[in-house]
């Protein structure tokens, strides 16, 4: 539990960062609440030369309305976004997403970014990101870009983002009707499968779906036969929890460990992802 | 008449601990604060395979490095280090502090840094080669019975620790004789038997705080003083001298604030043994602090016992008799007690029932696994278990309510001190007492009702109870090799402030709190006016520890001799003071006077200052306010209750929500409520972790997979419900105080009465048993027939 030795520095802005990833070269490594960093290190799993500490940059914390979209920066803790009132009032689902991570001392520390830069297979955020089709901002020594989510969770721990780059925020559009339900490992408070749901939801019926999935696949991933199956039906919610009922049964290489198997973790993809369905609907 | 007093009586009254502002604003000094001048730090390398020959191992490249300043083997260890004392007359292989030939667990240590800093002990730790000639390993005791497909220990055939040993009915005490005829006729003559293979799986201790030694020998003196986060410093003192040849006299230990120890901290482990060595050794002060994926590997787990458990009854419930055959797991060594932890679930065996017939018999059995030892409840949560779960088979079997059964085969309450089938004596108790107040705090029959209905709504909802009696107040010294009393000194100081020591040795349990109490109502003084010293055999003259649920009935009853000494003594100065009757004297309101008349009485301090400056000394009297007492209990004691449950299956998930839990404990007298609550709910909390969430899990090659706290789950708050306690009071006769000892009790009824009533929940699918720990994976194949 005693990590090998490194060098840190602080950066005091996001082109500073940037720099000084660029100057540690391979050997450079972001922190910022170091929840999923610091025990890899610990672990000596992960051995970091330079440590560059990005956790006290302003313009990385926050969650801000930008034209009429909700950006979160990539710096905000856990808890931050699970009181933020704008989240709440607008799109509850991703302040739900982040109370359910770990324990409060985790959600004190913990930030967006560093969750979804680490992409932990069972990790809770990439599945609301990916319901809500948000979009991934960059900031890298070439420059700025935006990757959609979809996109973004690319395979496990495996994500659109080089070595020389960094998170910046995440934007999205806000969704009233979308929830997130999960399965608790109870020693880690991951998540053994959760499933985000986003509807939009216009005279009784369900125009279109979003579902994302995490904790079931190496990745998280959307839910797309499910989505397909519920565009165009009522909202009413028994009739959406029925489309939602076999959600799992179409996906392959489930997570298997000691926590729960295959053919127990597909089945909860079913359950969580009639349960986000229907507290979706319930916030309609 | 005189005015009542304006110093309440503390003892029985809700006393918040004393401890507590000093711990939760971080101004605890544990062992990993202490620093010397010169501290040099260890780090073990230990095994990643969990069998194999150590064919070479390279030390050049940690050796070589900056701030390196040793680095040992455990060839090199066992050079000046015997092997590790064991303190249970079982045969055991030999065990080495640090492996010499062969590792036989992972996370066994192989060799040992000694650094200038820990990052570069650490560091250099890693930089250690070990080449390994890896043999088979085996995890499960029932396939390591066959031998196959290894053997761990030469000299032990088919990895049989204990080969067999019987107890019971028919049993001669010295075990060579067994005469089974009265069981086998027991159950000849029952109309019903119910048979169950149990297991009650391995748990890891994960005290908040892990181990830490620091040793610091002195060549100037040739003494050492030892710092380790023990639950027994005397003890440690004992074995620590003796391994490295130097007299009891010349060691000090010291256990300073110890977070949490559930027994796992009795033990004296090698690191102990290896760092106070090399302190000596190198003539320099040395720390080692465990980690935490250390500890999961290198602490001692508990638990890990396989049950099957026949009971024999008629169709009107009356239970005839009991045949337990134990397993027990006991990992790769043995260590202080480990083979002594299974056989008090033999002694348990009776539980709280009349039954005219008991066979138990135990193998031990080694397996590639961290050596198990005594945790919280060391072997009588286990019988509690198997024999509550065995019960309610039957009461299920028999379609009679689980109360009832109970009932109709409980030992009478006027029937004690009762002698067992497996030669325990129940010193008192009052079974149907506090069944009835738990049935009743519970609601026990609306309770019924409530889930009725709720499953005809379809929802998965169960009750479970379960009784429980445990051996505490460890005991006789007949009965504890280290001895079984316990020490005390109580001083009443010149200025009249009391300080008290206690070989007792709390580390969680209170006891600065609760004897502070008690010497406050003994001598009529302030609470604040009292010390309780403990921890340290350099001010502790003698002591054994605290586990097994000991510090007060034992640890307390010989601070309250020690007091009563002390007041004695101290009546004859006043007596002299005021020429009065020592007879006549009340001590009460920081003033010791003649009854009836306060006023013209002295003060506590000045009768404390005349008894140290005795001018003129009292014929008869020598000098001083300072006495002693050791305390030898004539038998254990034997608390018991009743916990009930209420719990939910998620019909969709299998998750089990744990509803209600209403406990009803009797642990004789109680010194302060508040605190016997605490110890409750903290048994609770270690007891509905092994029902619903915590095992530890190994790989089928011996690699753990549950090593950390991502992977091994403890309860948290958020966890449990509102716990709703109650106590029956049943005074033991075996010590003055009529106080039974409480640490443990929470985690014997739990387990079972959660356990029960998830099966209860699950009837409607033919179930009438399932293993913990209860993991909605399991409960949902249940549910849906094993359905993909």
């Amino acid at each position: 539990m005693i990590p090998s030795a490194f060098d840190y520095e602080r950066a005091t802005s996001v082109d500073d960062a940037v720099a000084r990833l660029a100057a540690a070269g391979g050997a450079g490594k972001l922190i910022a609440g170091g929840h999923s960093l610091v025990p890899l290190m610990k672990l000596r799993l992960n051995e970091p030369g330079t440590l560059i500490d990005i956790a006290r940059i302003p313009e990385l914390a926050g969650v801000r309305e930008v034209d009429g979209a909700i950006e979160i920066g990539a710096g905000t803790v856990h808890h931050a976004v699970a009181t933020s009132d704008l989240l709440r009032a607008r799109c509850p689902v991703v302040a739900e997403t982040a109370a359910t991570i770990g324990d409060p001392q985790v959600r004190n520390r913990g930030t967006l970014g560093g969750s979804i830069a680490h992409a932990d297979p069972a990790a809770d955020y990439p599945a609301t990101l990916l319901a809500l089709d948000a979009e991934v901002r960059i900031q890298g020594p070439r420059g700025a870009r935006t990757v959609a989510a979809r996109d973004f969770f690319q395979d496990l721990f495996t994500v659109d983002l080089a070595g020389d780059e960094l998170i910046t925020a995440v934007r999205f559009a806000p969704v009233r009707t979308a929830a997130y339900a999960k399965l608790y490992q109870r020693a880690s408070r991951f998540a053994i499968v959760g499933v985000a749901a986003a509807l939009d939801v216009a005279g009784g019926t369900v125009r279109s779906a979003r579902l994302g999935l995490t904790g079931a696949l190496s990745h998280a991933v959307r839910l797309t036969a499910v989505e397909e199956a519920l565009a165009g039906r009522p909202a009413d919610a028994d009739s959406v929890a029925a489309e939602a009922a076999r959600a799992g049964d179409g996906l392959s290489d489930l997570n298997a460990d000691i926590h729960a198997g295959a053919d127990y973790r597909r089945a909860m993809v079913g359950v969580f992802a009639q349960r986000a369905l229907r507290a979706a609907l319930a916030r309609g | 008449m005189s005015a009542a007093p304006v110093l309440p009586k503390l003892v029985g009254e809700r006393v918040k601990r004393r401890e507590d502002p000093r711990l939760v604003q971080g101004h605890g000094t544990y062992v990993d604060d202490v620093k010397i001048f010169g501290l040099r730090h260890a780090a073990f390398k230990r095994s990643d395979v969990a069998h194999g020959r150590i064919r070479s191992i390279d030390t050049g490249a940690a050796e070589a490095m900056d701030g390196v300043e040793a680095v040992f083997t455990g060839t090199q260890i066992a050079e000046f280090l015997d092997p590790m004392p064991i303190g249970t007359p079982f045969p055991s292989p030999e065990h080495r502090a640090v492996a010499t030939d062969v590792v036989r667990y992972v996370g066994e240590p192989v060799a040992v840094v000694v650094a200038a800093d820990r990052y570069t002990a650490r560091d250099a730790a890693d930089a250690i080669v070990v080449d390994y000639e890896t043999r088979p390993a085996v995890v499960n005791p029932e396939v390591a019975m066959t031998g196959h497909p290894t053997v761990i220990h030469a000299d032990f055939d088919n990895n049989l620790a204990v080969p067999l040993v019987p107890s019971g009915t028919g049993v001669s005490p010295d075990g060579k004789t067994v005469d089974d005829s009265v069981v086998d006729k027991a159950f000849a003559d029952a109309d019903v038997v119910v048979s169950q293979r149990m297991v009650n799986q391995r748990l890891a201790p994960t005290a908040m705080e892990p181990r830490g030694v620091v040793a610091h020998y002195e060549r100037g003196k040739g003494t050492m003083t030892v710092w380790s986060s023990t639950q027994n410093p005397h003890i440690l003192r004992t074995f620590v001298a003796k391994l490295n040849g130097m007299g009891e006299d010349e060691v000090r230990a010291i256990a300073p604030e110890v977070g949490g120890g559930f027994g796992a901290k009795i033990n004296i482990y090698g690191e102990e043994y290896v760092v106070s060595a090399l302190s000596k050794r190198l003539g320099l002060p040395l720390k080692w602090t465990e980690d935490r994926s250390e500890a999961f590997l290198a602490t001692i787990h508990g638990r890990d016992i396989i049950g099957y458990v026949d009971i024999a009854a008629t169709r009107a419930g009356k239970v005839l008799g009991l045949k337990l055959r134990l397993i027990a797991d006991v990992g790769a060594y043995n260590m202080l007690l480990t083979a002594a932890i299974p056989t008090l679930t033999m002694l348990m065996a009776n539980a709280t029932y009349d039954i005219p017939a008991i066979r138990t018999t135990l193998t031990e059995v080694f397996t590639n696994k961290t050596p198990t030892d005594a945790y919280r409840g060391a072997g009588r949560p286990e019988a509690t278990y198997f024999v509550e779960r065995g019960m309610d088979m039957l009461a299920r079997r028999l379609d009679m309510d689980p109360a009832e059964l109970r009932r109709r085969n409980f030992i009478p309450a006027d029937r004690f001190p009762y002698k067992t089938q497996m030669g325990a004596v129940y010193d008192s108790g009052d079974y149907a007492k506090a069944l009835d107040r738990a049935l009743g705090n519970a609601g026990w029959q609306e309770l019924q009702r409530e889930r009725d209905a709720a499953r005809a709504e379809g929802r998965l909802v169960g009750l479970g109870l379960a009784m429980y009696v445990e051996v505490c107040g460890l005991g006789p010294s007949a009965s504890l090799p280290t001895g079984g009393w316990e020490h005390s000194q109580v001083t009443v100081e010149r200025d009249g402030r009391i300080s008290a020591t206690t070989g007792a040795s709390p580390h969680g349990q209170g006891n600065e709190t609760t004897f502070a109490q008690m010497l406050a109502d003994q001598f009529g003084v302030p609470f604040e006016h009292v010390r309780i010293h403990h921890g340290d055999t350099g001010v502790v003259k003698q002591g054994i520890g605290t586990f097994g649920s000991r510090s007060q009935a034992v640890g307390g009853t010989a601070l309250h001799l020690a007091g009563a000494k002390v007041r004695e003594k101290m009546a004859k100065f006043a007596a002299a003071l005021l020429e009065a009757h020592e007879e006549d004297l009340v001590f009460e309101d920081g003033r010791i006077s003649v009854q009836g008349s306060p006023d013209t009485g002295k003060s506590f301090a000045e009768v404390a200052a005349y008894a140290y400056v005795p001018v003129p000394l009292p014929a008869g009297l020598s000098p001083g306010l300072s006495e002693e007492a050791f305390f030898e209990p004539a038998n254990n004691t034997y608390p018991f209750g009743c916990h009930i449950s209420m719990v939910e299956i998620d019909r969709d998930t299998g998750e089990l929500a744990l509803l209600r839990l209403v406990a009803v404990d009797d642990a004789g007298n109680l010194i302060n409520p508040l605190i016997v609550e605490g110890q409750i709910h903290g048994g609770l909390a270690q007891g509905i972790g092994q029902a619903m969430i915590e095992e530890v899990r190994y790989g089928g090659d011996g690699q753990p997979l549950t090593g950390s706290f991502m992977d091994y789950a403890i309860p948290r708050a958020a966890d449990l419900p509102r716990f709703e306690l109650d106590a029956t009071v049943t005074p033991t006769p075996v010590n003055p105080l009529g106080a039974k000892g409480v640490g443990e009790a929470g985690t014997l009824g739990s387990t079972p009465c959660i356990v029960s009533a998830a099966v209860d929940a699950l009837s409607g699918f033919g179930v009438t048993h399932v293993d913990m720990m209860l993991r909605p994976e399991k409960l949902w194949q249940i549910i849906h027939g094993g359905q993909a």
